[in-house]
């Protein structure tokens, strides 16, 4: 049927050829007004194809006003016009678009094509569209046939290459036209010289056309393998199929009965029971699966259940079938082609997404590093314990959003945080070093302890104010998005601003400790106060300063995790275990230690996440229990300070 | 010598359990007056358990000078552990009832399936956990109570005491443990029903007709007696020359060293030991409160166990005990809402907003200006006094007495 | 004579400064000897190895009859092979009384489990007072050691070294911060000491070192520079060019 109307149609288009242009969307929809009229989709494809290709150079507005409901019948005459709103009915023109004046309603039948219809309709104007002089309906178009790849898309697609101007359409065009080639060219070597030409392109949209291509379907076939199918492998049972499933499939296509499930065993059993005993067992004893099968047996023998299948049948019926995996496809070729080709893929996607890895574990990272740098300052320089720390960040996190209330521009907002969340929790912590910590120097246990007492006050003191649920921190909008890279490897923009941040830390910890004057100081003080006292230096003035500058920072760090994190009263708690370990893992009073140590802990983390991707809880534990082992070869972390400067 | 560090208050202390325990029991609903509610006594009974760790953690910090921070940990996993045997059998109960209601009796695979399906269908599992395996026995489970924390706190101790971790280092590393066994146990893959925890605890198997204010007058003495005789023990344990290697331990470990003493397996020693009390402490604890999540294991609240052995006074058992009952008893009458809020001329001060505030405020005062806590009301009273040492510490190790907690 | 302690070819470096340089040096089972040297020298860096608080880079250290290396041993093990240390400053355990602090240093089993059950015996007690009348404290057993005075601390500290019975006894400046008397009691007793077990002491205090009438080691950048009595070393060259040169 499909061939004849093919057929038709190819001597229609011959025979149409003959006549002027203009009159030959006419004529198609003339000569067709039966069909036309009562369009369905089984039978008016011949038709819209015609029209497509008739060359009219109408026809697209034709097709356009058909599918839009703007295509009528003038009843008196018979022919077709096109319609526009009237104040009494319709305006007409020719199928030319040449006013024809009005007509009112009763003289019209609207043509109304259901959504078949319109379908085929949209899918023969892509050819249009495909060509069409503006650029951006020529890409609305090809990205419609890419969403929804289908075989008619093909020859259109082909057709407008040569035509094509514009070098990034024409990529693109090229592209879409391998993709669809692959999959529907009904040229088998043209297929698999698609698939080839690709070679190991990591593209989402070529493993979305080649994945098809190597669906499978198991069946199973007495004897010998069906010689037409193209077969991706033999499934052997109790190998690579387990017994229970290769009877089902058995089962399924009803080439061996269903077994006896314990259910139904049990069903049985309860639905024979006479005079407390079922089959000549007592139902006191039917608690053992052993006994339950004596019962069924005896039921069996007395003909009053059905018989359930034995052992060895099931071995049997399994031993006279073969189970195979048969491709959808039917070209050897063809999956050859496409299995080799996502191999290669596969492959490089791999690579792909160890980088992928790479970046995500860097940005982590920079997360730790963010959050442990101020702790660096505190406990690796100055050997305080500052349990409120996680509070640090998280009223840095709060302040952002505060001054995201009041003033709403979001850069704007995020500039003025940062300087502002570093002075109040400077303030926070030159007030706390004063009061609490400037006591407890010698004492870091107590400390520990003091600074939880200030941690959990100013964490409720905090809920009081703020509430429990979260609050938002909006990130600028040229924070949003990611940068990709390929299907594959991409990053956010706010992980990478945070890397960034991380970089200037570093920087400027390296600056304020090695550069400055309060730097040189503050090594002296830690190195040896009663020393440096005698040189003039007043230690309760250096310590006070950098703690100040360590709670600062991790106010400014707070600023940033909150542009990610859930900001709520427990988000500094979230990271307070992990930035100590960060710290001791890496190697207490070196700020290089505290990027090792977030370095090693970012990407460990990811690539245990890696190894279960299902699992972050899982990865996190694991990474604890390595460092718990870590810090058995290296006690003193990975950059440690060596000899008697470390202290004993 | 050794006679002469025999608690005095050992007498005292154990009097006033004694004491205490019969006038509860003479109040109780289930064999007495009435005048206290079942409730109250489950959390007079939880108050006790809470002792019973707070004085395992003095052992280790007061006296080991070992600052813990993940002990609570063990607390929580003998808590699961006893969980498990309370929810299986309980369950067993349920599940052999309604199947046999079926017609036949049940076999012993089809009760394992509808245990299974029971207690894990809530995390979408069907199996049970292979860790289970000893959940059908109340005498093994009992010795995994024991054991799985006590072979825990073994290698963690081993690995750590080896490394020579020590003073906040130490505490760092526990802190994180405790976080790395909750982040475990959050997984449903845990086979320990994820953040769902075990619940139901409160039933005893086999007891369905003895009602709550039955069994909570039995628990509380249970947990009274626990205490005692951990009392006893701890202070057995602390007075003889063992108590004064930990003590020196505590002071100046280099110099126990030098001695010809293992600091390393003394430490372990303490570390094992009160990871076992903790664990029985926990596993009186959660029948009691009847579920137990891994958000019992949360950093902090680890923390919270030194904060109360601070403010009851570190180096003194009953102390420990005191600083437990008066915090957590505190606790649930300020976020009980029943504590009346004070009113200010701009608002009202509610206690179960503000609590939390106080009482990290008040520890930091404590730590501050009386780091001998609740126990130096005690010294005021017998008289003793701190030395005066101009400052100075009692030796150069992070978990030293500090002079002004010391007694002269 | 066999030596108690031996070391030999002994090199520790704390980056890159060599503390101690290629040191060998041995002191029999009864001897009494005294090793000087500039700051910096290595004195205490060698009590460190010998103690197992530092592991040398190279070199050997054998100790005892069986000539055990002392290289594998902890710190523990080594002070129960029988070598104690006096450190300078004096380092008692402050919150325990006298007597505690001596009972703790009893030779008896050290492992926990032994030492909870262990309850001193009527000898233990015995040996405690006795210890403590030696070194004229027996009035001060039942307080606390935090409340003696400097030199008091110093004696209760060798007691419990003598209550540990080393075969090797390691001192560290004894005579720092004592007065004359003090001082003329402590050689006094280290001399009488020697005579049983071997005794190593580090001094700078040249007056001291003379009193007590033993061999001297002199160390000199982390190795031997002169051994001998102390007339002979005084008037090695080399001694008198890093002394005086040192200007001390």
């Amino acid at each position: 049927m499909r061939h004849l109307s093919r057929f038709l149609l190819i001597a229609l288009c011959w025979l149409w050829t003959g006549f002027a242009q203009a009159q030959v969307a006419q004529e198609i929809l003339q000569s067709n007004s039966a069909l036309v009229e009562k369009a369905s989709r089984q039978t008016i494809g011949p038709v819209i194809d015609a029209l497509a290709t008739s060359g009219d150079p109408a026809a697209a507005m034709i097709l356009g006003a058909w599918s839009a409901k703007g295509l009528g019948l003038r009843k008196t005459d018979g022919r077709f016009v096109l319609l526009g709103p009237s104040a009494d009915g319709y305006a007409l023109r020719d199928l030319n678009g040449n006013d024809i004046g009005t007509a009112p309603t009763a003289e019209i039948a609207e043509l109304k094509p259901n959504a078949g219809v319109r379908g085929l309709i949209a899918t023969a104007l892509v050819q249009f569209n495909l060509s069409d002089p503006d650029p951006t309906k020529r890409a609305d178009a090809l990205a419609s046939i890419a969403s929804d790849p289908t075989e008619a898309g093909l020859a259109p697609l082909r057709a407008s290459i040569a035509a094509e101007k514009d070098a990034g359409l024409l990529a693109q065009k090229q592209r879409l036209e391998r993709l669809l080639t692959l999959r529907f060219d009904p040229d088998s070597a043209a297929r698999v010289m698609a698939i080839q030409s690709f070679g190991a392109d990591i593209g989402l949209d070529l493993r979305g056309a080649l994945n098809p291509l190597l669906a499978t379907r198991r069946v199973v076939v007495v004897g010998a393998a069906p010689p037409d199918a193209n077969i991706a492998q033999e499934l052997l049972p109790g190998k690579t199929l387990t017994i229970a499933q290769a009877y089902e499939l058995l089962q399924a296509a009803n080439l061996a009965p269903a077994r006896l499930t314990l259910a139904d065993q049990r069903a049985a059993l309860i639905a024979n029971l006479e005079n407390g005993a079922v089959g000549g067992v007592a139902l006191a004893v039917l608690n053992t699966q052993a006994a339950r099968d004596r019962a069924y047996t005896a039921l069996e023998v007395a003909g009053k259940v059905p018989l359930a299948t034995t052992e060895d049948e099931v071995t049997s019926a399994l031993a006279n079938h073969r189970f195979f995996d048969v491709y959808l496809e039917a070209d050897p070729a063809v999956t050859q082609a496409a299995s080799t080709a996502l191999a290669a893929i596969s492959q490089q996607v791999g690579i792909m997404q160890a980088a992928d890895l790479a970046l995500d574990g860097l940005s982590l990272a920079s997360i730790y590093f963010l959050a442990a740098i101020g702790l660096a300052i505190t406990f690796g320089v100055m050997g305080v314990i500052n349990m409120a720390h996680g509070e640090f960040i998280t009223i840095g996190a709060y302040t952002g959003f505060v001054v995201q209330q009041w003033v709403p521009n979001y850069t704007a907002s995020i500039l003025i945080a940062l300087p502002l969340a570093f002075a109040v929790t400077f303030a926070i912590g030159v007030a706390m070093e004063r009061l609490v910590i400037r006591h407890l120097y010698k004492r870091p246990l107590e400390t520990l302890l003091a600074t939880f007492g200030i941690s959990i006050a100013l964490q409720q003191i905090l809920k009081n104010i703020f509430g429990t649920q979260a609050r938002p921190l909006t990130s600028p909008a040229w924070l949003d998005g990611a940068w990709v890279l390929n299907d594959v490897v991409s990053i956010s923009y706010i992980r990478i601003a945070i890397f960034v941040l991380a970089l200037v830390f570093l920087a400027f910890f390296l600056w304020l400790m090695k550069r400055t004057r309060l730097g040189l100081e503050v090594r002296a003080v830690t190195q040896n106060p009663t020393m440096a006292a005698s040189m003039g230096i007043n230690p309760d003035r250096i310590n006070m300063l950098t703690f100040g500058i360590g709670s600062g920072i991790a106010g400014i760090a707070g600023v940033a995790i909150g542009l990610f994190a859930k900001v709520t009263s427990e988000l500094g708690t979230d990271y307070i275990v992990q930035s100590f370990m960060t710290v001791v893992v890496g190697g207490v009073g070196n700020i290089w230690g505290a990027l090792a140590g977030a370095t090693m802990i970012g990407g460990l983390q990811k690539a245990i996440e890696w190894l279960n991707p299902s699992n972050t809880l899982a990865a996190q534990t694991y990474m604890i229990l390595f460092i718990i082992l870590f810090i058995q070869f290296r006690p003193r972390g990975i950059i440690a300070l060596k000899g008697r400067a470390a202290g004993d | 010598m050794q006679t002469s560090r025999t608690n005095p208050s050992l007498t005292v202390f154990v009097a006033t359990l004694l004491a205490f325990a019969v006038l509860i029991t003479a109040l109780s609903e289930g064999y007495g007056t009435g005048h206290l509610s079942t409730s109250f006594i489950k959390t007079l009974g939880k108050t006790l358990c809470l002792g019973l760790a707070a004085l395992a953690m003095d052992l280790i910090w007061g006296y080991a000078g070992i600052l813990s921070l993940g002990h609570m940990a063990f607390f929580a996993l003998g808590g699961y552990m006893i969980g498990m045997w309370l929810m299986y059998a309980r369950t067993r109960e349920i599940v052999e009832a309604s199947l046999s209601g079926g017609g036949l009796p049940a076999t012993p695979q089809e009760l394992e399936q509808g245990i299974a399906s029971q207690i894990f269908g809530v995390v979408g599992g069907s199996d049970l956990p292979f860790i289970w395996g000893f959940a059908h026995s109340f005498p093994l489970q009992m010795a995994l109570v024991v054991l799985v924390p006590g072979v825990l706190a073994l290698v963690f101790g081993w690995l750590a005491f080896r490394a020579r971790v020590t003073g906040v280092y130490l505490s760092i590393l526990t802190q994180a443990m405790t976080l790395a066994l909750a982040l475990y146990l959050f997984q449903n893959e845990s086979g320990l029903r994820g953040n769902n925890g075990l619940s139901g605890l409160q039933n005893l198997p086999g007891l369905a007709d003895v009602d709550q204010a039955t069994l909570s007058v039995w628990f509380f003495w249970a947990s009274a007696a626990a205490l005692g005789l951990a009392y006893l023990l701890i202070s057995w344990i602390v007075s003889g020359k063992f108590g004064s290697v930990i003590r020196a331990i505590r002071d100046d470990e280099a110099r126990v060293r030098f001695l010809g003493y293992s600091v390393e397996g003394y430490k372990l020693f303490v570390f094992a030991l009160t990871a076992v009390v903790i664990a029985l402490a926990g596993a009186l604890y959660y029948p009691q409160a009847g579920i137990i999540n891994p958000a019992e294991l949360a950093p902090t609240a680890s923390i919270y166990l030194a904060v109360w052995v601070a403010i009851g006074g570190r180096g003194r058992l009953y102390g420990a005990v005191i600083g437990a009952a008066v915090v957590s008893l505190l606790s649930s009458w300020f976020t009980g809402g029943r504590a009346p809020s004070i009113p200010l001329g701009f608002g009202r001060l509610d206690w179960v907003d503000w609590w939390q505030v106080l009482l990290g405020l008040t520890f930091v005062l404590v730590t501050l200006f009386a780091p001998k806590g609740l126990g130096g009301l005690f010294d005021a009273l017998t008289g003793l006094r701190s030395p005066n040492r101009r400052g100075a510490a009692l030796g150069p190790d992070q978990g030293a007495l500090q002079e002004r907690e010391a007694q002269k | 004579m066999t030596a108690l302690l031996e070391v030999s070819g002994v090199t520790v470096s704390f980056d890159g400064f060599r503390a101690i340089n290629n040191l060998t040096f041995s002191i029999g089972p009864a001897e009494l000897r005294a090793i000087i040297g500039p700051n910096g020298a290595g004195k205490s860096t060698f009590m460190d190895i010998v103690t197992g608080k530092t592991r040398p880079d190279s070199g050997s250290v054998l100790f005892g009859d069986l000539s055990r290396s002392l290289l594998k041993m902890t710190e523990a093990q080594i002070a129960r092979a029988g070598i104690g240390r006096k450190f300078q400053r004096p380092t008692v355990f402050e919150d325990q009384s006298v007597a505690e602090n001596l009972t703790l240093a009893l030779r008896a089993a050290r492992s926990p489990w032994r030492v909870l059950f262990w309850r001193p015996t009527a000898q233990d007690r015995g040996r405690v007072a006795e210890l403590a009348e030696q070194v004229g404290l027996l009035d001060h057993l039942a307080r606390k050691s935090g409340e003696l005075s400097h030199g008091q601390k110093q004696w209760l500290e060798i007691a419990m070294l003598l209550a540990q019975e080393p075969r090797l006894l390691l001192v560290d400046e004894p005579a720092a911060g004592m007065t004359p008397a003090e001082r003329d009691l402590t050689t006094d007793m280290l001399v009488e000491i020697a005579k049983t077990r071997a005794v190593v002491v580090v001094e700078h205090d040249m007056e001291f070192v003379r009193r007590l009438n033993c061999k001297v080691t002199v160390l000199h950048e982390g190795a031997v520079l002169a051994e001998g009595s102390l007339e002979h070393v005084t008037r090695n060259k080399d001694v008198i060019d890093v002394y005086l040169g040192r200007g001390e």
